[in-house]
């Protein structure tokens, strides 16, 4: 499989599949449909704008690149479109906060950073 | 039919110097010893992985280091639910005439092998390669995004699970074996340095050295007589990022099904030994397998329901949280406590009656689940 122009690979997006037989959303790339197998999938573009379902923030990092960024804070997002995703987010962050996603490097990779909603 | 003849373990903390092979032949050789067996007698190896020491054969690696030929062998790997895969494994290959004496190990000197560092970013490896782990998340950190949005469904504080790590501590100030011997309070594990919120430091096992293992047979070998009655296991997910509801987790349907491979009910347990690798992973377990209703079991902690006096012991050895983790081991810990209150040899430890257990593991970010019901034959 190619690999997705977005930010797991440096490029200021977030991408999903949608399955053409089962339409559902899914975030975690491959090459069919892991809820029903079909092969034809769309590649979309997602909002960044989600609703937070979990919180987590690290205050015991475990490499120097990560530790200079401590303390962060992770979150499981589900998005607008109908699949969670992992990403980084301000540390005031609360279960149930709307947010939206923008982009910030991290230990020299840029990742999903989200924000409350204005 | 299988019995469980034989157990091995040994103290968890610092082993200076003694490699992964060192910390297992030490258990293997307990547990054969306790199964009142020969090195020769032991048909099947099953062990599990060393992240220390990583290697594509690590049970011929062993079978050869400790010296014996068995007919079957391979190495298990289901995070911290391996100890039990490989005695639910053990059981079905003994009950099909496949090896007459399963010798199931593991072992690691992941405290004084590695970092600290070293060994937090080999477990963040469960994540996923590229969704995931690039964001910098911990093992804690996976727990702790499980944390927060079980106290926020179930009503559950931070003083809640502060009791678990307590309750173990307190458990384990009476095993010599234990990596910890000083008490503490919640006011301790409140107090303690933030890992990954909502998780403390005191929420948290330890890492450790050490080494665990049994032997399961198909027909007694002495008098201990502790009978695997039914076991099952569930997978749900890899990542967190793809686990189901709260509600949908594996270890409710792995529980329902050793039920039915053993037509018991939770009500006919009377001891419990459940993985409790941070405070929220038994608060949910506990909770998961019907032990206390969503978001009691802290109550029924402070209660006294899971102390050694109390109508429900819970791993009296003190647990993940306090007698310590050395990986595949550290589980198989909670299995060797079971069996010496089984059999009456818990010492100081003993509780009233253990004559029906249940066993039940977990790994990766409540992944993969496995349950086990063992009973005392009389």
């Amino acid at each position: 499989m190619s690999k997705p122009a977005d930010w797991t690979t440096g490029h200021e997006a977030i991408l999903y599949q949608v399955c053409a037989a089962c339409e559902r959303p899914q975030y975690l790339r491959r090459g069919f449909c892991a809820a029903c197998g079909a092969t034809d999938l769309a590649e979309k573009r997602a909002s960044g704008k989600g609703t937070v379902y979990a919180t987590s923030i690290v205050s015991r990092a475990a490499t120097p690149e990560t530790r200079a960024h401590a303390p962060y804070n992770i979150v499981l997002v589900d998005t607008a479109e109908g699949f969670r995703m992992m990403a980084h987010g301000a540390n005031d962050l609360a279960i149930g906060d709307p947010v939206s996603a923008r982009f910030v490097q991290f230990a020299s990779r840029l990742v999903p950073y989200f924000e409350r909603a204005r | 039919m299988s019995y469980i003849t034989g157990v091995g373990l040994t103290s968890y903390g610092k082993h200076e110097g003694l490699t992964s092979l060192d910390l297992m032949s030490k258990a293997a050789e307990l547990a054969i010893s306790d199964a009142e067996l020969k090195r020769a007698e032991i048909d099947g190896i099953l062990c599990g992985y060393s992240t220390v020491s990583p290697h594509i054969m690590l049970a011929t690696v062993f079978a050869e280091h400790f010296g014996i030929r068995p007919s079957y062998a391979h190495a298990v790997q289901v995070g911290g639910a391996t100890g039990l895969a490989m005695t639910m494994l053990a059981h079905h290959l003994v009950e099909a005439g496949v090896v007459k004496h399963v010798l199931v190990v593991g072992g690691e000197n992941r405290l004084t092998g590695q970092s600290r560092d070293a060994s937090i970013v080999a477990l963040a490896q469960v994540g996923h390669p590229d969704y995931e782990v690039p964001l910098g998340p911990t093992i804690p950190a996976y727990y702790g995004l499980v944390a927060s949005r079980y106290m926020h469904e179930y009503g559950v504080t931070e003083a809640d699970l502060a009791e678990f790590a307590v309750l173990m501590r307190t458990h384990a100030l009476a095993h010599p074996g234990a990596q910890f011997h000083e008490p503490i309070t919640v006011a301790d594990v409140l107090a303690s340095k933030p890992v990954a919120s909502p998780l403390k430091l005191l929420d948290c096992c330890p890492v450790s050295d050490g080494g665990a293992a049994f032997v399961i047979s198909r027909e007694p070998t002495n008098t201990a007589l502790v009978k695997i009655r039914g076991c099952a296991q569930a997978h749900t997910h890899q990542h967190v990022t793809a686990a189901p509801a709260l509600s949908e987790l594996g270890a409710e349907i792995s529980i329902a099904k050793a039920k039915q491979a053993s037509g018991l009910a939770i009500s006919d347990v009377r001891y419990a030994a459940v993985y409790d690798s941070f405070t929220i992973t038994l608060a949910m377990l506990l909770e998961d397998i019907g032990f206390a209703k969503r978001g009691e079991a802290a109550s029924r902690v402070r209660s006294g329901y899971f102390s050694r006096e109390g109508e429900m012991p819970l791993n009296t050895h003190g647990g993940l949280l306090s007698y310590g983790h050395c990986g595949v081991g550290g589980a198989m810990a909670h299995l060797v406590e079971t069996h010496l209150q089984m059999t009456g040899r818990a010492g100081n430890r003993q509780v009233r009656d253990a004559s029906l257990a249940l066993l039940h593991g977990d790994g990766g970010v409540l992944s993969s689940h496995v349950s086990m019901f063992l009973e005392r034959e009389r």
